[in-house]
C-alpha cells in the first residue's frame, strides 16, 4: 500500500522559508499572495495491513518533530489495517 | 576524568571538543554511533557539531535514532553529565533529552562569525567558571539555529533557571534570545555556539576554557 505524509509546521509557528517564499512571489508580481506555508511530502510504500497505529508511531518518532510539526496520514493505495 | 565525544557520520567537530576536553584534564575516547553501549565509566560524553547524517529529514533527527542515542538517553536518567554543542544541540532535542526544537535560521542564512554571548547561569558545572552576566564571545555556525519553544516553555525554562546563555545581538530568531539550556537536572546542557573553538589564542578566543575547566573541575568533585 501507498501512504503519503504531509508534514506542516503547526499554525503559530513562524516558518522562514515559506515567508521568503512569500516575498520572492510578491517580487514576480503576483500580488495578492497573503501567506505561503512550506511543508513535507513523505511518500511510504509499506507492506499490505500496515497498522494504522504502527503508521502514526513512524510518523510521532521519527518523520515529524512533534514540538513544531502536525502530521497528515493519506492512504493512497491498499488498506489500513 | 573521562569523557566521551559520539561520532556520527557527518560529525565534523569531534576531534575539536575532544581537544577542548583534553587540555582541561580529561581522557577522551570517540564512540562510533553504532556501537549500542556508552563505556560503563564515562563521567560526561559530548555531543559534537557537524552535519550529522546530512542533516536529512531535520538537523539531527536521524541520529536520534542511532543505536547509540539509546545509551545517552539511559545516561542522562542515571544523572550522567551530558554537553551538546551545535548539531549536537540539534540531537539532544530531538532525543527528547532537551526541549525545544531548533529551526532554520530567521533570516535563512548559514551564520558564520565570533559572537558575544551572556552568561545567564553561573551556578552549574557547565558554567561555574563564568560570572552571571558576564559577556563571553564564542563562534556560531549553524544554519538551523533558531531555539523554539512555546511562550509557556519559555516562561517555565525561565523560572527554572535553565537558561544557560542568551544572544546578546540574536542572530538567528532564537526564541528569548537563547542559546543554550541546561536540562532540570543541571546536568545537560545544549547550546549552539561553539566553546570547543574557542580553547586557543589561534582561535581568535579562549572565552571556552572556563567552560571545559569548570566542568573537568565540578565533575571531578561531584
Amino acid at each position: 500500500m501507498k501512504v503519503r505524509v504531509d508534514v506542516m509546521l503547526k499554525t503559530g509557528v513562524l516558518d522562514p522559508q515559506g515567508e521568503a517564499v512569500r516575498r520572492a512571489l510578491g517580487n514576480l508580481g503576483f500580488d495578492g499572495v497573503e501567506a505561503v506555508r512550506q511543508g513535507k511530502v513523505i511518500e511510504l510504500d509499506l507492506a499490505d495491513g500496515t497498522s494504522e497505529d504502527d503508521i502514526k508511531k513512524m510518523c510521532e518518532k521519527l518523520l515529524a518533530n512533534t514540538v513544531i510539526e502536525n502530521y497528515t496520514i493519506n492512504v493512497l493505495s491498499g488498506e489500513v489495517q | 576524568m573521562k569523557a566521551g565525544v559520539i561520532v556520527f557520520p557527518g560529525s565534523n567537530c569531534d576531534r575539536d571538543l575532544a581537544v577542548a576536553f583534553e587540555r582541561a584534564g580529561a581522557q577522551v575516547s570517540m564512540i562510533w554511533h553504532k556501537d549500542t553501549d556508552l563505556p560503563g565509566d564515562l563521567d560526561i560524553v559530548g555531543v559534537p557539531g557537524g552535519f550529522s547524517f546530512g542533516d536529512y529529514l531535520r538537523c539531527g533527527a536521524i541520529a536520534a535514532q542511532s543505536p547509540i542515542t539509546r545509551s545517552l538517553i539511559r545516561h542522562t536518567e542515571r544523572g550522567g553529565y551530558v554537553i551538546g554543542i551545535c548539531n549536537g544541540f540539534q540531537v539532544l532535542t530531538e532525543t527528547g533529552i532537551l526541549p525545544g526544537a531548533l529551526m532554520r535560521n530567521s533570516n535563512l542564512k548559514f551564520i558564520c562569525k565570533p559572537i558575544e554571548l551572556q552568561v545567564e547561569k553561573a551556578d552549574c558545572a557547565f558554567t561555574s567558571g563564568y560570572e552571571l552576566g558576564q559577556k563571553i564571545t564564542v563562534p556560531v555556525a549553524h544554519h538551523d539555529g533558531n531555539y523554539t519553544v512555546t511562550a509557556e516553555k519559555l516562561t517555565q525554562l525561565r523560572d527554572e533557571g535553565r537558561v544557560a546563555f542568551t544572544y546578546v545581538d540574536n542572530p538567528n530568531g532564537s526564541t528569548g534570545d537563547i542559546a543554550g539550556v541546561v536540562s532540570k537536572n543541571r546536568r545537560v546542557l545544549g547550546m549552539m555556539p561553539h566553546p570547543e573553538r574557542a580553547v586557543d589564542v589561534n582561535h581568535g578566543g579562549t572565552d571556552g576554557v572556563a567552560m571545559f575547566r569548570s566542568l573537568v573541575d565540578s565533575v571531578v568533585a561531584a
